[in-house]
């Protein structure tokens, strides 16, 4: 038996889609290399490795070891399931499905219930959506189309320091900078232009305390946007120059190239980008503790407080009594959590592989 | 630098980790509230003794948790924790100092100490049934006293805690309302208001949004100069939070009467008494498969009873009065039996 490893030689444009799809249906990782004129593009060169016997023999520690470790992977992963699972068990038995829908979180008569978690977790990871995306798609675009040279290195750097400051930072900052500054500014201003508009109206309404869902959506959003950022950059890079080049070259404008080329190219890798900012969001813990004002209560008002599903574990664990009922719907909560993250994640692969194998 | 040198820094780095424990060590952990005072005692006694104390405050339900498990010397509580799971878990509970919860408020133009509350205002606060700062209920306890036309925003601790529960212990005792329709624990249901994690939270949001009002650890407010509020006691008489007033509550409290020393200073009738005052609790193995460790932790407890007091005043804890610390230094020779029986503390 004779191994092989792919080497493609391409020209100065690097791998293109049919490499990707090799790639994802021989399991391989596929080299590109420069070439020069000479050599045709595409060309296959097949480099004969070892023979199997010997170098099997030599390699059957490391494969173990290399097995051993992937694993440890799918045990931890089980182990945290079962855990979870199994802690949460008590409250399904005790409440049964109306866990999920009781808004009812009472530690003194022992009461429990998601709702008001489920719809804070949901509410500000969709507000921080909202707020992201276009923000994000507008900075990539800004930075791979009309950006010029010189801005594009200090910006896209900007942009991976501030995915790398830890969310402990964006919790505090936020509860000392962007609180008082909601409290002041923006939400009597927002209340001011959207209060008179009915059914909208409500959304803005009651006193502007500063925490609450409204600003958890925000610093959420300003969490995941240089994380979106980053990955609709990598994607727009990746169309191929030469499909907006013919688009420029029929005469389109930049903004027609966005719409027509550039957008519908990546779309199912964008929506996939998107879907792990919210992978991040719906997890994001110490941020939001800090500014969604932790009350277990569901109001219309987006300025009112609420409680996620993270922050109410960050809050209530340490008091949680050995073998309470509490600890079991905190246990509950948690596995919520991992399943809505589960979800989320597993549609994001699937997107993203549409588009791998469109 | 050289993969030697590497493995050799990773050595190091563990190493510290790995300090041989001294040899009369001993741990406990649990509660946050006295955790400021059992670290300086530690330093203190560790000095003086040798042993140290390893003291991790996770927060009181962990340090139920960890005693029960028996994983800890001794575990800490805010909150006296239930007579029925201390018999099943074979602990001794004692209080080994007390602290206060005082109310905090941002108001313009409103100093220390200036406004005065009642428990009931407060309850009513709380409650949302007060909204204003200009309610008829408040400007009647504040003559002379300008109240703005502002919204009250009330503040809590949204993280379970033993301030919560001594503050809402309080309101329970005095509102009927409250003790039928929320109740007392370490967290609760609140009807209305924020919640801020921890006690600096609080009296960061109160800091934040003017009108509001929140309550801390009597410690967390003197060390910040945190704008206070006089409450009525239960003798009618409207006192500020102060060491003596947390005293007088401390003394005027029902010790002999109280199961497992978990006497209420809540309201006491002492003429100066502060009506929101708490001690906090040890929790001991009435059984310790570590007797030499156990003994220990009451060595220390009894040096900080004896010799502690200044540390803790100047941290502004109370220390026990006397007549409890003796009654505590019994119950320790009565309660706690190494494997063949005997007394371990003499």
């Amino acid at each position: 038996m004779i191994r092989t490893d792919v080497v493609i030689l391409r020209g100065a444009n690097g791998p293109t889609e049919d490499d990707a799809r090799w790639s994802h249906d021989w399991g391989t990782t596929i080299v590109t290399v420069e070439t020069s004129a000479a050599l045709p593009p595409g060309h296959l060169a097949a480099r004969p490795l070892a023979t199997a016997g010997h170098a099997d023999r030599a390699e059957a520690p490391f494969r173990i070891a290399l097995t051993a470790a992937a694993v440890l992977v799918l045990v931890l992963l089980g182990a945290i399931v079962v855990l979870l699972f199994n802690g949460g068990f008590p409250v399904l038995v005790r409440f049964g499905l109306s866990f999920f829908v009781s808004t009812d979180w009472n530690p003194v008569t022992e009461n429990y219930g998601a709702a008001v978690m489920l719809y804070g977790t949901l509410v500000t990871s969709a507000l921080a959506l909202l707020i992201a995306f276009p923000t994000s798609l507008g900075i990539a675009l800004f930075l791979t189309e009309v950006a010029p040279e010189q801005l594009r290195r200090p910006i896209g750097t900007a942009i991976q320091l501030l995915a790398a400051v830890p969310s402990i930072i964006y919790g505090m900052w936020g509860f000392f900078v962007v609180v008082p500054l909601m409290s002041a500014h923006v939400q009597p201003l927002l209340k001011a232009v959207f209060g008179p508009i009915p059914l909208i109206g409500a959304l803005f309404s009651g006193a502007p305390a500063g925490t609450g869902i409204l600003t958890a959506g925000l610093i959420l959003a300003l969490m995941i946007m240089p994380f979106i950022t980053a990955m609709f950059v990598e994607i727009f890079s990746s169309v191929p120059p030469v499909l907006k080049e013919a688009a420029y070259g029929v005469g389109a404008t930049t903004t027609e190239v966005f719409r027509a080329v550039t957008v519908p190219y990546g779309r199912s890798a964008l929506v996939g980008a998107v879907m792990l900012g919210l992978g991040r969001a719906l997890g994001e813990t110490m941020a939001v503790t800090f500014v969604i004002g932790n009350a277990n209560r569901i109001a219309a008002s987006l300025y009112s407080p609420g409680a996620s599903i993270a922050s109410t574990i960050a809050n209530e664990f340490p008091e949680a009594g050995p073998g309470s009922i509490k600890l079991n719907a905190l246990l509950e909560l948690g596995f919520s959590l991992f399943v809505i993250s589960f979800l989320v994640l597993a549609l994001a692969r699937f997107l993203v592989r549409n588009r791998l194998e469109a | 630098m050289s993969k030697i040198h590497l493995v050799a820094a990773a050595v190091a780095l563990l190493g510290t980790f790995t300090v041989p424990a001294g040899a009369g060590d001993f741990t406990g952990a649990g509660a946050t509230f006295p955790a400021p005072v059992y670290a300086a005692w530690g330093a203190d006694y560790k000095a003086k003794s040798g042993s140290g104390l390893n003291y991790q405050a996770i927060g009181s339900g962990g340090g139920q948790t960890q005693i029960l498990n028996r994983t800890v010397d001794f575990g800490a509580s805010d909150a006296p924790m239930a007579a029925e799971k201390l018999e099943s878990g074979k602990l001794l509970q004692f209080p080994t100092v007390i602290g206060a919860v005082v109310p905090i408020v941002n108001l313009e133009g409103i100093k220390a100490d200036q406004l005065t509350l009642t428990g009931s205002v407060l309850a009513d606060i709380y409650l949302g049934k007060i909204t204003k700062w200009n309610d008829p209920a408040i400007a009647k306890l504040n003559p002379g006293v300008t109240l703005p036309t502002l919204d009250i925003v009330p503040t809590y601790r949204s993280d379970g805690s033993g301030t919560t529960y001594v503050f809402v212990d309080y309101l329970a005792t005095i509102s009927p309302e409250w003790k039928s329709s929320v109740g007392v624990a370490t967290s609760v249901k609140w009807p209305t208001g924020n919640g801020a994690k921890g006690n600096d939270g609080v009296a960061g949001g109160v800091k934040n949004s003017k009108g509001s009002i929140g309550y801390v650890e009597y410690v967390y407010a003197a060390a910040n100069n945190l704008t206070t509020a006089k409450l009525v006691n239960k003798a009618g008489k409207p006192v500020a939070p102060s060491v003596p007033a947390f005293q007088t509550a401390a003394a005027t409290a029902d010790w002999a009467g109280a199961k497992n020393f978990a006497a209420s200073m809540i309201d006491t009738a002492g003429e100066t008494a502060w009506p929101i005052t708490s001690a906090t609790f040890a929790l001991l193995p009435k059984d310790p498969k570590d007797a030499a460790a156990s003994l220990e932790v009451m060595k220390f407890f009894d040096w900080a009873y004896t010799d502690g007091g200044p540390i803790a005043e100047k941290l502004h804890y109370i220390p026990l009065p006397s007549a409890v610390q003796a009654s505590v230094r019994a119950a320790w020779k009565a309660e706690i039996k190494d494997a063949s029986g005997a007394a371990i503390w003499k």
